[in-house]
Order: structure tokens, then sequence, then C-alpha cells
């Protein structure tokens, strides 16, 4: 059994979001960097249990990104995995990242990739459906539950209105969020091998960006509250009904 | 040329979601020049001439049972072939659960750029320029398409359902598929009937760790009942199972954008409002005037959300004239 885990490299969740270059460039100067919460939290976790129960499972990391990324892909070593591979390249365009994520897949011969459910700083959710379709291979989209039974998996996701449980044979791409897994933090023994395990650096295959980005902006700030006394809930109703009108 | 618009359905019905993408791919196509027109896999029992008032002129419906259990593989092939087969230059779908299994798979199939997560029609005055939600709904990004056939996916409740005049009728033309077999078997499903989508509430009442403990909820769901509202929580109220993870949101649960968001108990952290900042007006319930959910927040009442919350269900009652 081969895994690979998609991780990627976000801003903080505390981070404050602004823009330079004339609000083309995402100002990085000052953030911390973490690994994508849905990446770490379930799609890592879930792989290194299912390694646990099958200590025979290769596990590789993968991530598309330029050197600055090592750091974030050696603390996700020392949650877990084998080793990681690093595609030398950056992009915004999720079609030249899942071709990047494909290639490696194909020359891999892996059985099971897991992404996180989005990145939370592009909110795409499309790289695990791209990379299935590039394979050819089907996919389970925010999964809430995996289980392995040889090569079958048995996955529940979410759909609209309700969940649905789903048996599909190896191989396959799932997207993976709350309720895949639980949250782990590295112990000292994991952060002290990570530093040894192999990580790769490949340099990416050709593709194009079929998008780019243009430019940012911030929401428009609030005007402020507007606060109605503690003693008199009725007037905040009155004022939702008939000024802000929305019930 | 066309737009063409992924019409999903649950439960045997078109929802909001699909309406909002039908209205929105109407639009475009007007600004287009050129007509909108619907696909929709499998049974419902939605009169689907209907959605011709949202503007759509001509549904392409196959109408095979197989197809009622969306599989994102054959999905992404039926679609990707009747974007082909009509001369589709963009294909729209919700950014809902649906949307996000296929609209990849169709785009990659395609080699079309896709943006997924707009919320507003694309700038076509020079090149294909669409707005985005990015940042977990703490900024905006405008993304640029540029290849000839596009696909973009609508985040629920940022563009409204739009009939337009009259009572156009669409055209419902059967369209004939060999689907593959799925690789995907489905084993179960379970559908939470009757209940909205929190991601397509239009009023939400949500509850943080303000309130206690999960025997508290009641008060929450009265005023959700009073308002016709669906409830959510902060995620350590879910993390708890005070509540469903599924009513958890914020930037790592679900990201919404009703018209009104009530919040109680909770204190506004950035991760929380990140999920909910897109809402149009937002009311805090606090008993801390420090809280900083005050910032972020339109109305607001500092005080005790035991003593608040049942007077603001009473209120709503009494103006709804619900004894
Ligand atoms: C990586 C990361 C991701 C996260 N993602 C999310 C996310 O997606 N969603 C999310 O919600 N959180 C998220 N969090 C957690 C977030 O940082 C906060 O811890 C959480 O939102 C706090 O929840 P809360 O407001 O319910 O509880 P608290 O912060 O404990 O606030 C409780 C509030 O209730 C008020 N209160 C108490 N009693 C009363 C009363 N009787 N009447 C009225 N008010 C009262 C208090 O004044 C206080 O403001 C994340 C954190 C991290 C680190």
């Amino acid at each position: 059994m081969k895994i690979l885990v998609c991780i990627s490299k976000t801003p903080d969740t505390t981070a404050k979001i602004s823009f330079t270059q004339n609000n083309t460039k995402f100002a990085s100067d000052g953030v911390q960097w973490i690994i994508n919460p849905y990446d770490e939290w379930y799609a890592l976790v879930r792989a290194i249990e299912l390694k646990e129960k099958d200590p025979s499972t290769v596990l590789h990391l993968l991530t598309v990104g330029l050197a600055d990324t090592e750091p974030i892909i050696r603390k996700a070593l020392a949650i877990g995995g084998d080793e990681a591979i690093r595609v030398n390249a950056d992009s915004a365009d999720p079609f030249y990242i899942a071709t990047q994520i494909a290639d490696i897949a194909r020359q891999g011969g892996y059985d099971l990739i897991f992404t996180g459910k989005e990145t939370i700083d592009y909110n795409g959710s499309s790289i695990g459906g791209m990379v299935s379709e590039l394979l050819d291979w089907p996919y389970i989209s925010l999964a809430v539950k995996f289980d392995l039974n040889g090569s079958v998996a048995t996955v529940v996701r979410e759909i609209e209105g309700g969940e649905e449980t789903d048996e599909v044979s190896l191989p396959l791409v799932v997207s993976c969020q709350k309720g895949v897994a639980e949250q782990r933090i590295p112990n000292m023994k994991g952060i002290m091998s990570a530093r040894t395990k192999p990580l790769k650096v490949v340099e990416p295959v050709a593709a194009e960006a079929l998008t780019g980005i243009v430019s940012f902006e911030l929401p428009p700030a609030k005007a402020g509250v507007r606060l109605v006394p503690a003693d008199n809930p009725a007037e905040l109703i009155r004022l939702l009904h008939e000024e802000a009108k929305v019930f | 040329m066309s737009v063409l618009i992924f019409i999903d359905h649950s439960e045997g019905q078109v929802k909001k979601a699909s309406l909002e993408a039908c209205s929105y791919g109407a639009a475009l196509a007007g600004q287009l020049n050129v007509p909108a027109e619907g696909i929709l896999l499998g049974t419902v029992t939605t009169d689907l001439s209907t959605l011709g008032k949202y503007g759509v002129k001509k549904i392409h419906q196959a109408a095979q049972e197989g197809l009622n259990h969306l599989d994102a593989q054959v999905y992404a092939k039926i679609i990707a072939d009747s974007a082909t087969a009509t001369g589709a230059t963009v294909i729209v779908f919700s950014n809902n659960l649906s949307g996000k299994a296929v609209a990849p798979r169709v785009a990659a199939r395609l080699k079309a750029g896709l943006v997924s997560g707009a919320v507003a029609l694309p700038d076509t005055t020079s090149g294909f320029v669409v707005k985005k939600n990015v940042f977990s709904g703490k900024a905006f990004a405008h993304v640029a398409i540029n290849t000839p056939v596009k696909v973009i996916t609508l985040n629920p409740n940022s563009y409204p359902v739009r009939e337009g005049e009259g009572s156009v009728s669409a055209e419902v033309a059967p369209l004939s598929v060999t689907a593959g077999a799925p690789k995907v078997k489905v084993v179960s499903a379970t559908q939470a009937t009757g209940e909205v989508p929190l991601t397509e509430a239009e009023l939400v009442v949500s509850g943080g760790r303000g309130l206690k403990g999960p025997e508290n909820w009641g008060i929450i769901e009265d005023l959700a009942k009073a308002l016709g509202a669906a409830t959510a929580c902060s995620r350590p109220v879910a993390d708890a199972h005070w509540r469903p993870h599924h009513e958890h949101v914020g930037q790592t649960g679900i990201a919404i954008a009703p018209n009104l968001y009530i919040a109680i108990g909770i204190s506004g952290a950035i991760q929380h409002l990140a999920g909910v900042n897109r809402s149009k007006v937002i009311v805090v319930v606090n008993k801390d005037p420090e809280a900083p959910f005050f910032k972020a927040a339109d109305y607001g009442i500092v005080g005790d959300a035991f003593e608040v919350v049942p007077k603001m269900t009473e209120a709503v009652k009494k103006l709804k004239g619900i004894a």
C-alpha cells in the first residue's frame, strides 16, 4: 500500500490579511506559516493511522512549493510519514498544481491520495477533483470518515442535505475534512526523526496556468455596532424587522 | 455558444443553490449575448420547464434513476461531453457540496480554467475576470480565466435568485447518455429531510461556549424556530459534542453568508469571524462589552443571553403574530 498526502502551506489562522504592490501580492512580512489545517489534522493523521494499522504501508508527503515551504513539510514529517517530495514550483492556479501532483502520483505508483477539503487561503476545494480526473481515478469529496479493508475503501462523505456511505476499490483520491481523524501534536521523537527523513526536491513538469490572480481586495469595514439596551430586546427585533429588513 | 448551468438536486428537488446558479448563469449569458442552458442528471419531481423563469432557455436532462446519486467521475464525463456538444463556453456550478465534487473534474477534463467560490458576475469588459472569496472570507481575489472554456462555481447566498418577467417556460430536452458503470458503490445515504442546509439558510442563530452546556440550547432553538432560522455553533461547542459537527461555522468549519447571523455567547475569535463575516447583518449578544465580536457586528446587546434571548424570541413571536 502506497499513500500520498498532499500538504499545503497557508498563513496562520490569526494572520492579518493585507496586500502590497498595488493589491496584487499578499503581504507576507511577519506572517506565521502553518500546514493547511485540513491537510494536517485530517488527511495526514488518517494516513498515519492507516500506516500504524498496517506498518508495511509506505506514506509519502507531497507539496508543490518553493524552498520556503520546507519548514512546513518538516513539521508535517514530524507528525508522521516516511519521506517527502517537494515540487519546486509555485502557482495559484489549481490546474497547474494538480498537473504536478498527478505526475508524481503516476510515477510513484500510489494507491491512495489524500488532500484536505480546501486550503484556508485560496479556498479552492479543487485539487483533489482535478488530480482524480487527470489520473482517471474515482474521487470522494469531503469525506468525514475513511476506512480501508484490503484494497476496498469505505468512505462516508458529506452530500447536499446529508451523508452518503460509499464503497470503492483503490486507487482513489479523497478530500478529507472534520471527522476523518483527530488533530495530533508532534512529539519530541517525531521532531528529531523528521530532520533526517528524506526530502526529495523535483522540478515541475511543463504545465499551463489556466487562471491568474489580477488583484486582491479587502471587504469594506463595518460602520460600527449599534447597541440596544439589554432591558429592551424587543427594540432590537423591531430594528431588524423595520430598519435592516432581514425578516 | 452558450452558458451551461449544472442543476443539482437532492430529495428529488432542485434546491435554492441551483436556482441561484441558474439566475447567475442567465445574467452571464445575457452579458455575453448567448443563451443559458441547464443540465440535470437524474430524475426530479420539480417541473423543470418552470426553471425558464430564471432565464434558462433549455434544460438537457438525462432522466435515468441510476444517475440520482452523484458520482463525480460519471457526472464529470457527461457534463464535459455535453458542454462540448452544445458549444458551451462557460459552465456554471453552485459551490455547494455537489459543485465541489464535480466542477474540478469537469474543468480538468476540458482543460478549462476554474474559479471556485465566485461572489459576483465576471467582469468581461477586457478579458474574463471573476471575483472570488479568498482567505476564508477575509478578502476577495479578482481572478482572470485565460482559456476559451471557463468553469465557475458560485458561492451559495452570494447571488440572488432572480425571476424574469412573465412566465417563460424552459424547453426540456432528453439527453441520452451511456454512463459508464460507476466505480463508487453507494451503500447507503441519509438525508436530514426538511432541514435547510446551513449554507443556504437566510437566517442563522448561532451559539457559543457562553451557553455553558448543551442542556441550554433550548433558548437558541426557540429563537431559531420563531424566526424560521437554521442553527449553528462555534468550534469548541462542536468539539465538546454539545452540537453536531455540521453546525460548526468558521475558518475550519462551514463558511456561510446569510442575510442575518445572530451570535449568542460567542467571543468572535478571528477564526470564527472568517466563516461568518460575509453575513449581511450580524447581531451579537454577549455579556462582555469587550468581546471582539462587537467590532464585526451591526447590532448588539451587552447582556446575559439567558435573560435577553427569550425576550427576543417573545418579540419575534409577537411581531409575527405567533401565540
Ligand atoms: C487553527 C484554528 C482554527 C479554528 N477554527 C475555528 C472555527 O472554524 N470556528 C470557530 O468558531 N472557532 C475556531 N477556532 C477557535 C477560536 O479561536 C475560538 O477559540 C472559538 O471560536 C471560541 O468559541 P466561543 O466564542 O464559543 O467561546 P469563548 O471564546 O469561550 O467565548 C464565549 C463567549 O461567551 C460569552 N458569554 C459567557 N456567558 C455568557 C452569557 N451568559 N450571556 C452572553 N454571553 C456570555 C463570553 O463573554 C465570551 O465572549 C479555531 C482556532 C484555531 C487555532
